[in-house]
């Protein structure tokens, strides 16, 4: 196995691990719900849910940096140029987001200074990391630009695929920038920060998940390269199309001109679409094949990227963007619904199946077997349609009693989270996250000793 | 590895041209919509550019929330003179304790349980418009034995475990007193940003419990 891929198999690993921290984290956020006066002065809420999705983005960028370099090798047919740099700063990036963990966890608050935003907490959702860790992230980032570029330089061929993944490196870089300033004008500091998580989540990230999709298709089903490249343009045209300005729909209510209603409603509406187009394109593909593959899990897996991406972030996003809902819906648990369920299905079970894929061929299995995986497929599935569900009821009681009933005044948001709808669906919501993280451990179990337990195994495939 | 990933790639041969400058062209006419969008939407969202985002010093007036017929929504409106802490705060006054009340917010996390504009966390009430809620007159300045509003806000930021209320409490987050009027300054001047009516019926509403 060469260098690159080793490393593609690290980032997983820490990927796959990272997801354990992300879900006991959230199970723990989940409690402060059901328990008052939960680790009060001790470890409170905030500092609890800031680790619980800091954890979701490095899950997630780790993922991605495993797929990037597990395939990038197989793609251009030669070693990632630069590639002892690359595994020196995953080492340093590991030690980096495991100190910032326990600084948040222990030090907690810094000094309302400019200290403060450099060595502790920055304080913005998202990019609380301070922002000594932000400018080794922004090292990392160029080290993986400069790791693709270069290989396609050397490699001397520029696939549509790899194109695309060159492409989305600018915007990884350019827009993680605004991480850096702190605006003391709160509508301005969020003009920008929109730029930031919506350009990376809904745009970026989606075509950078598209890019290894399209690789993992082709290998795992056998999928032709044109199909794939044509497929992947239309949703860069789709997704960029009506992206750019679903921006807009996080600009309702900021501080910003009215037109946005209309923009953000119009775009955000269509923003389903290219979403709809991978179904179509994964189901389409998978029955030409007729489902045949070596890898099962790796394919439902994908297939459940597919439902997911388009249910989580298509679905439940257009339900509650409209301005004439969001008025009601925006900011509420109902949120939380439509973050899970998006963030889930959109990326983490594309991260999942390229992990059995990984795990299948640098272990050199023909055949991926045994049931575990389908209890952690059944249960994750389960467990986050179960606890997006809850969310959902527990968001819209919040929507109507605290908002719509209540007028948002701090009376109306403490009457609606005491109310009994929105409680029951907060019980719920933890039950489903215990069958969540029980159902990962299960995964990473399954992951860890994939063709290492006691069955049959196969000689070495071709590339080990 | 399934056999079929053996296809061999020849760079030119089979590339879907149509659709990738079809993607290019629409990602490029996008961005400059946005861009365009852009720039006009920093204009209104400059503090004192005459947009929806009154300058640092509306600290030193009246601020109320009242529905406007005309555009079927709740707007800020700004009233005459009521000083904060009782002290007329100059233009660069006004700049330095809005400096030090956002750094105080980012340094405590806040958006990790609160929201403003709805973005951040839901475990604790939006704060775009806590500067006008009914309750610090109803319930907090009796209990803070304040005369103010701004006292009592103070006096809840540095104290937050002495007033265990509602169905959540708050942490004791070490503020100073400094910071805990930066931050009530804050406050003040986030709820005179027009928000397109959100949120809506703010003040006006009583929900039965």
């Amino acid at each position: 196995m060469n260098q690159s891929k080793k490393l593609g198999v690290q980032y997983l690993t820490a990927s796959i691990v990272m997801m354990g921290a992300l879900l006991l984290f959230g199970l723990l956020a989940s409690i402060f719900y059901l328990k008052y006066g939960f680790l009060l002065g001790k470890l409170d809420f905030n500092i609890v849910k800031q680790v619980h999705i800091n954890a979701l983005i490095i899950a997630c960028l780790w993922g991605f940096m495993g797929a990037i370099y597990w395939f990038l090798p197989d793609e251009l047919g030669i070693e990632t140029v630069g590639i002892g740099l690359a595994r020196l700063l995953f080492w340093v990036f590991v030690a980096a987001v495991a100190v910032v963990v326990v600084v948040f966890i222990f030090v907690q608050y810094g000094s309302s200074d400019e200290s403060g935003m450099w060595l502790v907490n920055q304080g913005r959702k998202y990019v609380e990391a301070p922002r000594w860790a932000a400018v080794g992230i922004v090292a990392v980032f160029l080290t993986l630009a400069y790791n693709i570029f270069a290989s396609v330089a050397k490699a001397r061929k520029v696939t549509g695929i790899m194109g695309v993944l060159m492409t989305t490196m600018i915007p990884l870089i350019a827009v993680y920038l605004i991480a850096f300033p702190a605006p003391t004008n709160m509508s301005v500091d969020l003009y920008w920060w929109w730029w930031l998580v919506h350009m990376w989540v809904e745009a970026t990230w989606e075509l950078m998940i598209g890019c290894i999709l399209a690789l993992a298709l082709m290998k795992l089903l056998g999928t032709s390269r044109k199909v794939v490249e044509i497929w992947l343009y239309l949703e860069v045209a789709l997704v960029l199309g009506t992206g750019i300005l679903g921006l807009g729909h996080h600009y309702f209510w900021i501080g910003t001109p009215q037109y946005w209603l209309s923009i953000g409603g119009i775009f955000s509406a269509l923003e389903p679409l290219p979403l709809l187009g991978m179904v179509v394109h994964a189901i389409y593909d998978a029955g030409k094949h007729q489902m045949k593959t070596h890898n099962k899990p790796a394919f439902l897996w994908l297939i459940a990227e597919a439902f997911g991406n388009f249910i989580g972030a298509g679905i439940w996003g257009f339900m509650m963007t409209l301005p004439q809902i969001n008025l009601y819906s925006h900011g509420t648990q109902w949120t939380v619904s439509h973050g899970h369920f998006a963030f889930y299905g959109a990326y983490i079970t594309g991260i999942i199946a390229v992990a059995y894929m990984v795990a299948q061929e640098s272990r050199g299995i023909r055949e991926v077997q045994g049931n575990a995986w389908k209890w952690a497929f059944a249960g994750l599935n389960i467990g986050m349609v179960g606890m997006v569900g809850a969310l959902l009821v527990s968001g819209m009681s919040e929507a109507f009693i605290g908002r719509a009933l209540g007028g948002s005044t701090l009376d109306g948001f403490m009457a609606s989270q005491s109310n009994s709808w929105f409680m029951q669906g907060m019980i719920a919501r933890t039950g489903f996250g215990v069958i969540i993280v029980a159902s990962y451990f299960i995964l990473a179990w399954d992951l860890l000793t994939l063709g290492r337990r006691s069955e049959k195994l196969s000689p070495a495939l071709a590339t080990t | 590895m399934p056999e079929s990933t053996a296809v061999v790639f020849e760079p030119g041969a089979g590339d879907p041209r149509f659709w990738r400058d079809g993607a290019i062209a629409t990602t490029a006419f996008m961005l400059l919509v946005l861009l365009l969008l852009t720039v006009d939407s920093l204009r209104v969202l400059t503090e004192g550019g005459g947009g929806n985002v009154p300058a640092y010093t509306v600290i030193n007036q009246k601020i109320t929330y009242e529905f406007d017929a005309a555009s079927n929504m709740d707007k800020p409106v700004i009233g005459g003179e009521e000083l904060l802490f009782g002290h007329r705060y100059s233009e660069a006054e006004a700049k330095a304790i809005m400096d030090k009340g956002k750094l105080v917010i980012q340094s405590r996390s806040c958006i990790n349980c609160h929201a403003f504009f709805g973005n951040g966390a839901y475990y604790a009430p939006d704060l775009t418009k806590a500067w006008l809620d009914p309750t610090w007159e109803k319930m907090w300045m009796p209990m803070t034995q304040a005369k103010t509003r701004e006292d009592a806000m103070v006096q809840f930021l540095m104290h937050p475990d002495r007033y265990p209320t509602w169905a959540r409490q708050m942490p004791n987050l070490n503020l100073s007193e400094e910071e805990a009027r930066a931050v009530t300054a804050y406050l003040k001047w986030i709820s005179s940003v027009q928000t397109n009516g959100f949120p809506a019926g703010f003040g006006r509403r009583e929900v039965a419990r």
